[in-house]
């Protein structure tokens, strides 16, 4: 495999680290009362937001509706994903090193089911927290589920919902596009000289 | 009289006049049905709508500050809506918030006479950086018991008060220099001071001339957390010190009082202090006066003053008393003060942005005298003096006059500067704000005022680059302007437009007690550093509870302790048993919200105090001691959510030596119910 491969694999690699400078999704609210929107942000390790209050306030409201709260140690994934990430990084240099183009494709295939994995994960949480509502809540809406939306924007009560991938998820995807690219590229040139 | 007729006639038009005239024709055609509409704003411009006009949803261009006077407050108008954004209580309890009535800021109003609640505010000053007005605090005095007050821009909370030894009536000050080394404050009254004992001694009143002094003190700060202190104070002579201004540029190490009562009556002071066909104005080089002090030159006396201080960790103020203070006297420091003879009984001191100019408003005289600082410092360097008073040079009046003003109007109290190289006059007795040049020395325009006008304001406009866009003039008398509202009515202020050449009327205000000075500061150098909430993991408050699993209520002898929190929409304790007739009840209610503008009340049915109202992420203490047996209810105030109205609670109060245990809580777990009605959609 050529030198400028093995770096691109390395790039692969390393761009898996975005996930933890950025987060993976964010959750926009907005409402009349909240001009200045409220944002969850979930991260590979952690939940945050856009001030540090947040968290609490996303429970506060979301208690009148009577949804459990969000506590990032109610989430085992917060602890198990960074170990994966890690995983994913190491043995995608050592890929880059050893140049194989097999090793390529398979690393490249355990992340995308990695990837979805997470994705089927994340939608059975929205699901269960929009779902799962505590029948004494003060606030009962006959047939009103609040399940965020995944991927797009929802109207919750007076809430408006938008959901979108962060920084963090690029990085997956910078990862899933090189190591394809090197996987790609690096056929080519047997093509030549057969 | 006349000729202010005729100019007043010359800058309506025409049509205008008629249309005075017809309104005339109408309002006595309407007398029977009660208007009292005035018909002279009929002169104000068909765009001044627009031009103050702040769309919803909009912010005002800049901050004013108003001072309340005898509410002992702040208040906080956006310019050029004339909108009221915020009342800042600093002297005053206001039950409003709790302030002075809670337990964490009742020693922001002690003094040396005790728990003082209310104060007559006067001259709001902003800090300073390098000449211009930094937006980080606000200086304010208290004139009847003399006190300076620190007013927090990030909080807009008052957050210090001093207490000023040896001084009767604070109104000459607040003034800080151009980088806040000092805030000086003058005293109004002089009195016998005691330089054995300490503070104000005993003397007979026929002994005035004798016995009674004035004092300056110099408030040292500095520039990251803006803390006071009283560094040393200048005895002077027994006059009455009315105002004060820096100078700035040349002038910067200056600060110019004006005085008055330089005859020294004691009694019926309208008459007895207005037999001097001239008062002073009084120089002091403050850097002189600062350098004397380090060198030594200061003697001490026993004093006995408070000076209070919130922490805005704990969230709570606590006192500290002084007893001493350092004292220059004039007459030993050489080359730190001078007098300049002024027209009698001068009001305001105003230095121009130059710093060359110090105009003294004598609101008694029939024209505005204009100092100039070169000469002055010429007349220093050749000693022209025309003798002295206790040992302090007096100047000639002609070596140290730039120009007189001729006719400016009557009454003249206050000037301010637009920096284009006019001033504005305000003519109390004439009702009318008077634009003049500093080039000739000559009025260039007139407008009326609605009525009486004492301090205007321009923002910046006490500093080296005022913002020459606006002016607010504070007037004492309002009669007609608003709806009738009884015989006690709101002051009134008026906004006029100075970018041209004429001033242009563009709004009147409403304006809570009555406001003296007044700061305007372009809004964009406080709203970005405006505090949102606080932050519950830094409140050190020694009863804040940060986590409903750690409330609690202890008993000590018979002061029983409520640690409880607040949070959308219950209090955490809410059932509360096990309190006697006649416990001190301590409610430390911490409010554990993180959100922007969700503040939590809480008030207790028979309280002798107030409610209390508690921002997000702080403490507050309620005081309450039951009179008599029952079940008491308490709940929030403030509606923070659609469950407000169920954010209540109760206190059960047996009688004396009932021995009813302690016991709280906040929800019991409940069976599920089966499924009932619900909000409906």
């Amino acid at each position: 495999m050529a030198a400028y491969l093995k770096i691109l694999m390395v790039l692969a690699a390393l761009s898996l680290g975005l996930l933890f400078l950025f987060p993976m999704w964010k959750i926009y609210l907005e409402a009349p009362q909240y001009p200045e929107g409220l944002e969850l942000h979930i991260w590979v390790n952690k939940l945050s937001g856009s001030n540090e209050g947040v968290l609490q306030n996303f429970n506060i409201l979301n208690h009148y509706i009577g949804m459990a709260p969000i506590y990032a140690d109610s989430f085992a994934e917060l602890k198990i994903m960074p170990y994966v990430v890690v995983f994913f990084m190491i043995t995608g240099v050592i890929v880059a090193f050893v140049g194989k183009r097999k090793l390529v494709l398979g690393w490249v295939v355990l992340l995308m089911v990695g990837g979805v994995v997470g994705l089927v994960d994340f939608y059975l949480w929205l699901h269960k927290f929009g779902t799962n509502l505590d029948p004494q809540a003060p606030i009962k809406v006959p047939g009103m589920t609040y399940v965020p939306p995944m991927l797009g924007s929802k109207q919750l009560l007076n809430f408006h919902a938008l959901s979108l991938p962060g920084w963090g998820s690029l990085g997956i995807l910078l990862a899933v596009v090189l190591a394809l690219l090197v996987f790609y590229l690096s056929s080519k040139p047997k093509v030549a000289i057969s | 009289m006349e000729m202010r007729t005729i100019n007043f006639k010359s800058f309506i038009p025409k049509v205008g006049l008629l249309a005075v005239l017809a309104t005339g024709v109408l309002l006595q055609g309407c007398n029977g049905s009660g208007s009292t509409e005035n018909g002279k704003d009929i002169a104000v411009d068909a765009d001044a709508a627009k031009a103050v006009y702040v769309a919803p949803g909009k912010h005002d261009e800049l901050y004013s500050f108003l001072s309340g006077g005898f509410n002992g407050q702040v208040s906080v108008y956006g310019i050029p809506s004339g909108r009221l954004l915020k009342v800042i209580p600093v002297f005053s309890q206001f039950a409003e918030n709790g302030y002075g009535y809670n337990e964490e800021t009742k020693p922001m109003l002690m003094t040396s006479h005790g728990f003082v609640p209310w104060d007559d505010l006067h001259h709001p000053k902003l800090s300073r950086s390098e000449g211009m007005a930094d937006g980080k605090f606000l200086y304010v005095n208290g004139n009847n018991t003399p006190r300076v007050a620190k007013i927090d821009l990030t909080t807009f909370e008052t957050v210090e008060i001093m207490e000023i030894p040896n001084s009767a009536g604070n109104h000459c000050s607040p003034y800080p220099t151009n980088n806040n080394e000092y805030i000086l404050a003058g005293t109004r009254f002089s009195v016998p001071l005691d330089l054995e004992k300490g503070g104000v001694g005993d003397a007979g009143l026929d002994e005035y001339k004798e016995k009674f002094r004035g004092s300056i003190s110099f408030i040292k700060t500095n520039e990251d957390d803006g803390h006071m202190e009283l560094d040393f104070q200048i005895l002077v002579p027994g006059f009455d010190y009315d105002l004060a201004n820096g100078g700035k540029g040349p002038s910067n190490d200056w600060v110019f009082f004006t005085t008055y009562n330089t005859e020294r009556a004691n009694t019926l002071k309208e008459l007895n202090a207005s037999q001097n066909d001239r008062d002073y104005l009084a120089a002091i080089n403050w850097k002189v006066a600062a350098k004397y002090a380090a060198e030594g030159k200061t003697h001490e006396m026993p004093a006995n003053y408070y000076h209070n201080t919130l922490d805005h960790g704990t969230h709570q103020a606590s006192s500290k008393v002084i007893k001493k203070v350092r004292y220059l006297l004039p007459e030993e420091c050489p080359g730190m003060m001078y007098l300049i003879p002024a027209p009698k009984s001068p009001h305001g001191i105003d230095v121009d942005p130059t710093g060359e100019y110090m105009v003294v408003n004598g609101k008694l005289a029939a024209s505005l005298p204009v100092f100039s600082f070169s000469k002055m410092m010429k007349a220093i360097k050749n000693k022209e003096f025309d003798g002295e008073v206790n040992g302090i040079p007096v100047f000639k009046y002609e070596s140290i006059l730039q120009a007189e003003v001729k006719e400016p109007g009557l009454g003249p109290l206050h000037t301010e500067f637009d920096g284009k190289g006019n001033a504005y006059s305000t003519m109390f007795v004439s009702s009318e704000v008077v634009k003049w040049s500093l080039k000739d020395f000559k009025v260039k325009d007139r407008l009326p005022v609605y009525y009486s006008p004492g301090h205007l304001m321009i923002p910046g406009g006490d500093t080296k680059d005022p913002y020459g866009k606006y002016m607010v003039v504070m007037n004492k008398i309002t009669k007609d302007r608003y709806l009738p509202t009884g015989p006690e009515l709101m002051h009134s202020a008026q906004l006029i437009d100075i970018s041209g050449e004429k001033m242009k009327l563009l709004l009147d205000f409403p304006t809570l007690a009555e406001p003296h000075y007044a700061q305007g500061i372009p809004a964009n150098k406080i709203a970005p550093n405006s505090v949102k909430f606080y932050k519950l993991a830094d409140n050190k408050h020694p009863d804040a509870v940060k986590n409903e699993k750690d409330v609690s209520v202890t008993r000590k002898g018979k002061t029983v302790k409520v640690r409880m929190t607040s949070i959308r929409s219950h209090f955490t304790p809410d059932n509360i048993e096990g309190i006697e007739v006649g416990d001190t009840v301590l409610f430390h209610v911490t409010n554990l919200e993180q959100d922007w503008d969700v503040p939590h009340g809480f008030a207790i049915m028979g309280a002798n105090n107030a409610e209390a109202l508690v921002m997000p992420g702080a403490t507050q203490t309620l005081r309450w001691i039951p009179k008599q047996v029952g079940i008491f209810p308490f709940y929030c105030t403030d509606f923070c959510s659609a469950l407000h109205q169920e954010m209540q609670g109760y206190v059960r109060v047996s009688k004396r030596g009932s021995n009813v245990p302690i016991k709280f809580s906040t929800g019991v777990k409940k069976p599920v119910p089966p499924a009932t009605a619900s909000v409906s959609k």
